[in-house]
């Protein structure tokens, strides 16, 4: 069987601004994919190449195997896409606009009717289903446009920052509802800015930053790849430079630390990578006490994935996305891909 | 949000590929059908724009009217008055006004990306925007006539013939048709909704001015006689004008006397009907601008 996604060497660009630079992955069969990055990272001029919004500069992109761009009426049979803005008629009810999104499908009207009836259920839209659209909260809006992209059962579904904006119990039911779908057979290709979401439900995981691919695989092996374990050790709640220094410098010297670095902005914490699977913790108290240091708190944990983040970017995923925020013209690039596409 | 979602008999499990692929023709009526009931949905929910439809044509024949009433007997025609030269120009003006405006919604619904949705569905082709964009218009275009007709009835212009009545339709249908068409192609091709105003606003009552609708040819300057000879607007009015004078009329009855010759009935359709191709012809490329 043909993989779900492949896009291969994509490059996209609007006016001077180079959006996708080289972009490759493969998304198998029945497994949720997250393109994690931050925003500005050109996660979603990829998505509106893979659904044929925009028509890529070079490079190849099939769906199911058909490609996109010589077929793209075979590809978008194959797809459902949820936009990162939810736009629905205002003025349309949800049953309205779920029953023109299913002729748009073309779905007959017997068949529109039954799915229609059963993802309200399913989705818990039946209060709101014949109010209005103009009337619903972010998540009914969310919750209504998962619908409309599922109405024709594509055998990929394509989800932009599904859940930004939503509360936290929105999110758990959006979260819950495509891992339903993924176990049912449907792949789900998403793309996220937020780690805990990508880290929760993503099988595979590709890394996006400055338009380029830096790192594909599952999270664990990610994580792997970026070496030991980590330790966060607080001296005290807020320790001193000196006393910083001193167990800085006396715990890099431990034949288990890896590397150690003094966090300055959590209090002078230190942030220790160890080799997996030695049990340092002991051995760690056990030095400082030596040299007259307390232990505040101590902790290990496996690295997360903002720590592959960090090691394949250089920057953390929260600088990253301060570093877009200002220097982002959101405006500008609208009207270029207005123009562009 | 207190529910949850509950299991459900739901099939989740794909099968968009395997369904049978209907014929190309249902598929283009069924997603033009939808396309329109939505159009017509927001009418019946926001009724203003067609109360707004009707009125200003109303005041278009009561002050145009009144604007000339005391003109010289026969200035427009034998036995003519001015009401009846105008009834068909406004009749006109109004169904190319309406069809002038047909991109506006598309344009917004792309700004607020709802266009997307239909960019993304595997429509069988993106014409069915255009055809449910053109029945929405002409029905507006017919209800405004219908109330035209009756008005200048009303107000003394007479009324055409059954039949007469139906070439007023097919001709209305016509213009409507590739205006509608250009419309929604810039629509696709401009960058805004203040760019798409712009040029309805520079484009709407200059070829009003420069048609026939509110002085027939032979008061014009010979350089606006040219340019409202080939303005597709006199093309619609001056037809229906001939019906409006004339209770019998044939399709080689001469309608207009352009500068270069006499032009009849039949080759009057034809410039309309050679206006829709070209129209419909052009906004191709526009159409498949993201993907084909």
């Amino acid at each position: 069987m043909t993989a779900a996604v492949v896009i291969d060497h994509l490059q996209k660009r609007y006016g001077d601004t180079e959006a996708v630079k080289d972009i490759s992955f493969t998304v198998e069969r029945g497994e949720i994919f997250g393109l994690l990055g931050p925003n500005g990272a050109g996660k979603t001029t990829t998505i509106r190449c893979l659904c044929t919004l925009a028509k890529p500069d070079a490079g190849r992109i099939e769906v199911c195997g058909v490609s996109v761009i010589d077929q793209p009426r075979q590809a978008r049979r194959r797809l459902g896409y949820v936009a990162q803005e939810v736009a629905l008629d205002k003025v349309l009810t949800g049953r309205e606009l779920l029953e023109l999104q299913a002729a748009l499908y073309h779905l007959p009207r017997s068949t529109a009717q039954e799915r229609i009836a059963q993802l309200i259920e399913l989705l818990a839209l039946t209060p709101y289903a014949d109010q209005k659209t103009g009337t619903y909260s972010g998540g009914l809006r969310r919750r209504l446009d998962l619908a409309a992209g599922l109405l024709h059962r594509p055998e990929l579904l394509v989800l932009d920052e599904p859940t930004v904006g939503l509360d936290i119990e929105s999110r758990l039911i959006v979260w819950e509802f495509l891992r339903q779908l993924r176990d049912a057979g449907t792949t789900v290709l998403m793309t996220s800015h937020y780690l805990e979401e990508i880290d929760a439900l993503a099988d595979r995981l590709a890394i996006i930053d400055g338009g380029k691919v830096l790192a594909e695989g599952t999270a664990s092996e990610l994580k792997d790849r970026v070496g030991g374990d980590r330790v966060t050790l607080r001296i005290r709640e807020f320790a001193t430079d000196a006393e910083a220094a001193q167990a800085q410098g006396t715990l890099q010297d431990l034949a288990f630390v890896e590397s150690v670095i003094i966090n300055t902005a959590q209090g002078n914490s230190l942030n220790l990578v160890v080799q997996r699977n030695c049990n340092p913790l002991t051995q760690i108290e056990k030095t400082l006490s030596e040299i007259g240091l307390p232990t505040f708190s101590l902790a290990q944990s496996r690295p997360s994935l903002d720590d592959v983040y960090l090691a394949a970017t250089g920057r953390t995923l929260m600088d990253a996305e301060l570093a877009a925020a200002s220097s982002r013209d959101l405006k500008k690039e609208k009207k270029q891909a207005m123009k562009a596409s | 949000m207190s529910q949850s979602i509950s299991p459900s008999p739901f099939n989740l499990a794909p099968t968009a590929a395997d369904a049978p692929e209907p014929s190309a023709i249902a598929e283009f009526s069924q997603e033009t059908l939808a396309l329109t009931k939505r159009l017509f949905i927001q009418l019946q929910r926001r009724p203003s724009t067609l109360m707004a439809g009707v009125i200003q044509p109303l005041m278009w024949l009561v002050l145009f009217g009144a604007l000339f009433y005391n003109a010289p007997q026969n200035l427009f025609g034998d036995d003519v008055n001015y009401g009846q030269f105008l009834a068909p120009g406004v009749i006109v003006f109004t169904a190319f006004s309406g069809a002038l405006n047909a991109g506006l919604p598309v344009m917004f619904d792309r700004e607020f990306g709802f266009l997307n949705r239909l960019l993304v569905a595997p429509l069988s082709s993106r014409y069915s925007i255009v055809a449910a964009s053109t029945i929405y218009i002409i029905s507006l275009a017919f209800l405004q006539t219908a109330v035209i007709v009756g008005a200048s009835a009303v107000l003394g212009a007479g009324m055409p013939s059954l039949l007469g009545l139906g070439a007023i339709a097919l001709i209305v249908f016509l213009i409507v048709l590739g205006v509608t068409a250009l419309s929604l192609g810039l629509a696709f091709a401009l960058p805004g909704h203040i760019e798409l105003i712009a040029v309805i606003f520079v484009t709407n009552l200059p070829l009003l001015f420069a048609s026939t609708a509110l002085a027939p040819l032979s008061f014009m300057a010979p350089w606006l006689k040219w340019i409202a000879a080939l303005n597709p607007l006199t093309y619609a009015i001056e037809p229906i004008r001939y019906l409006y004078f004339n209770s019998d009329w044939s399709l080689g009855s001469v309608v207009m006397a352009a500068p270069w010759g006499e032009m009849n009935f039949a080759v009057m359709l034809a410039v309309l009907l050679g206006f829709d191709a070209i129209a419909l012809l052009l906004i191709q490329p526009l159409l498949r601008r993201r993907f084909a």
